[in-house]
């Protein structure tokens, strides 16, 4: 147990490691980093400025110890558009993204897990051939194009939702339903085929055998089962959510991390950029550590078996 | 005896129905409409595409009040035709999206193979590569790179083919584990066969089924993607008519009700990424039974 949980936390940090060198290598490798570094229409003289104070003369292993050394003091570097350090203006907004990721969540949860269950009960019926379609249009129309005819009936027409912004809880179905919609349709599949599993398995054949109402050997001992690996995904879609909310939260002008990024590229503000994708792939290499010792400790054959 | 010519025209007849049983027309003629369009767009598109005349500016559609035949789909805010740069349109999306799930496909399955069949360290380092980069959000790491190294349709093609060739070097690598273990492979090593030999000749045209199931997969996921990206303005750059930059200007009309702007493109990029991930569920039943639980 111990042994295998040390060597998933090995792995991950192996992971984290290579996370920051490719980040790394690519600003370094694919042009002059100096010129990312220094805002829009700078002079000469302040490329040069610069390059000495970041080292970027230096050779490269130097650079990337001092690019670690800063990382390791929580030092990304400073925003230019906001002046302040990224990382602050980072943790200043993931609660919005905590909040959307938890509202997206929520909604796709509620749709996602009763229209799978129904698809499995009534399987190759009516019921779920429309689950198929829901979840093929689930994973086919992409977020913006969701977001944007949302705003396009609520909005315009209708006038009952505000377009854009935050602060009520008006501000957040909109764009909760236009994130959470792709993961309604990934829950719905997942809770779909888990379901069929479990009701294949052996003792649900003895809780019908038994005579137990079918509602009870749905509701209790098959749902319960069923929805293990749904909530893992879950766990996992939440981090996901909080880092691929950028085109939603573009066209809701929600304040979160993706808001953040989608300023980050048009003010060409680089450090911000950088941070964003590196927290961002750090935060899914940690959440992932952490399912895999969780599933060791819950499930003695996954430690054995490593 | 009997039983046999009897088990014949039981299992074969059905069988070339069955093998047309859900076969996907609409999406095919959807997707050969939109490669048709894209191709001859010239012929076909009725103004240029990125010049407009600033007099004709936010007409609707021909059948709303105000438009007229002059502008089927209306015009945008520059004043240039809709239906021509919907048509313009479907050439950037067709080719970004074909090339660009063709680089990731060709370095994926290139990288699968040699990981997989030559094993030891060459494997590992590989394999935590892959890992790592598929931690990394995939739009996140899009737009990254495009502050790297600019927008422009080349790039783009490079950048979704750098974030997306992981998926294809697991999914391969894992077919080549199996595949490794076969007798014509050990045949092969018996017979005298170089490395890269066996890896050319023999694993490759094994796992091309799966590349290509896995590619047409793909093209739905990289179309959205290039979609966000021209959307979020780090796409193809302007003027070019991509349909996330129409979708982008379109956002500005959206709240005075200028829905064509934002509706058209939006429905274009849906019935492709449609089309597209319908078509790759039938081959992936059809051409590949291992990968039916993906």
């Amino acid at each position: 147990m111990t042994r295998y949980i040390i060597r998933r936390i090995g792995y991950s940090l192996l992971s984290l490691f290579l996370l920051s060198l490719t980040i790394f290598l690519f600003v370094r490798l694919t042009g002059d980093p100096a010129m990312l570094l220094v805002e829009p229409g700078a002079s000469q003289a302040d490329i040069d400025a610069v390059r000495q104070r970041f080292g970027l003369d230096e050779p490269l292993w130097v650079q990337y110890a001092n690019f670690m050394a800063s990382l390791a003091q929580g030092d990304l570097g400073q925003s230019f558009y906001y002046r302040t350090p990224v990382f602050e203006l980072y943790l200043s907004r993931l609660p919005n993204s905590l909040l959307l990721a938890l509202a997206a969540m929520a909604f796709s949860l509620l749709i996602g897990i009763p229209s799978g269950i129904l698809a499995a009960v009534r399987v190759g019926r009516f019921w779920d051939r429309a689950g198929k379609v829901f979840s093929l249009l689930g994973l086919s129309l992409p977020s913006f194009w969701v977001g944007l005819v949302l705003i396009l009936f609520f909005s315009v027409y209708l006038e009952w939702l505000p377009s854009s912004g935050s602060g009520t809880a008006l501000h957040l179905i909109m764009p909760a339903f236009a994130l959470g919609w792709y993961f309604a349709a990934a829950h719905m599949r997942l809770t779909r085929s888990s379901m069929l599993e479990v009701l294949g398995s052996e003792y649900i054949k003895l809780a019908r055998i038994k005579g137990l109402p079918e509602f009870r050997v749905i509701g209790k001992h098959a749902f319960k089962n069923a929805l293990i690996p749904v909530l893992t995904l879950a766990g996992i879609n939440l981090v996901i959510m909080i880092n691929v909310a950028v085109v939603v939260e573009t066209v809701f002008a929600w304040p979160g991390i993706g808001r953040l990024l989608y300023e980050g590229i048009t003010f060409r503000d680089f450090p911000v950029v950088q941070a964003v994708v590196l927290l961002g792939g750090g935060m899914i290499v940690v959440v992932n550590l952490l399912i895999d010792i969780l599933y060791a400790v819950i499930d003695p054959r996954i430690r054995l078996e490593a | 005896m009997a039983m046999r010519s009897e088990a014949v025209p039981l299992t074969s007849r059905p069988d070339i129905i069955k093998g047309l049983e859900g076969f996907p027309l609409v999406p095919i003629l959807i997707l050969f409409g939109i490669a048709f369009v894209a191709i001859f767009a010239n012929v076909l598109a009725p103004y240029d595409p990125e010049v407009g005349k600033l007099a004709a500016r936010f007409r609707p559609p021909a059948w709303q009040v105000g438009g007229s035949g002059e502008y089927l789909l209306g015009t945008d805010h520059l004043g240039r035709d809709v239906l021509s740069r919907l048509i313009f349109g479907a050439r950037v999306s067709m080719v970004v999206g074909l090339t660009a799930v063709i680089v990731a496909g060709v370095i994926g399955t290139a990288l699968g193979i040699v990981s997989g069949y030559l094993g030891g360290w060459v494997d590992q380092v590989i394999m935590r590569i892959t890992d790592t980069w598929l931690a990394l959000p995939a739009l996140t790491f899009a737009i990254f790179l495009t502050a790297v190294v600019g927008p422009s349709e080349m790039n783009i093609v490079i950048i979704l083919g750098a974030v997306y060739w992981t998926r294809y070097a697991r999914v391969i690598r894992g077919e080549v584990l199996s595949l490794k273990e076969r007798e014509f492979v050990r045949l092969a090593i018996v017979a005298g066969c170089s490395k890269g030999t066996i890896m050319r000749r023999h694993i490759l045209p094994n796992v091309l089924n799966s590349a290509i199931v896995l590619g047409t997969l793909m093209l739905g996921v990289v179309i959205v993607t290039e979609a966000s990206l021209s959307f979020l303005g780090v796409g193809v750059p302007p003027p070019k008519p991509a349909w996330g930059l129409m979708l982008a200007d379109g956002k500005k009309g959206l709240m005075v009700g200028y829905w064509w702007l934002t509706v058209l493109p939006g429905t274009c990029i849906m019935l492709m990424v449609l089309s597209a991930n319908l078509l790759g569920d039938w081959l992936r039943v059809k051409l590949d039974p291992q990968l039916r639980q993906l």
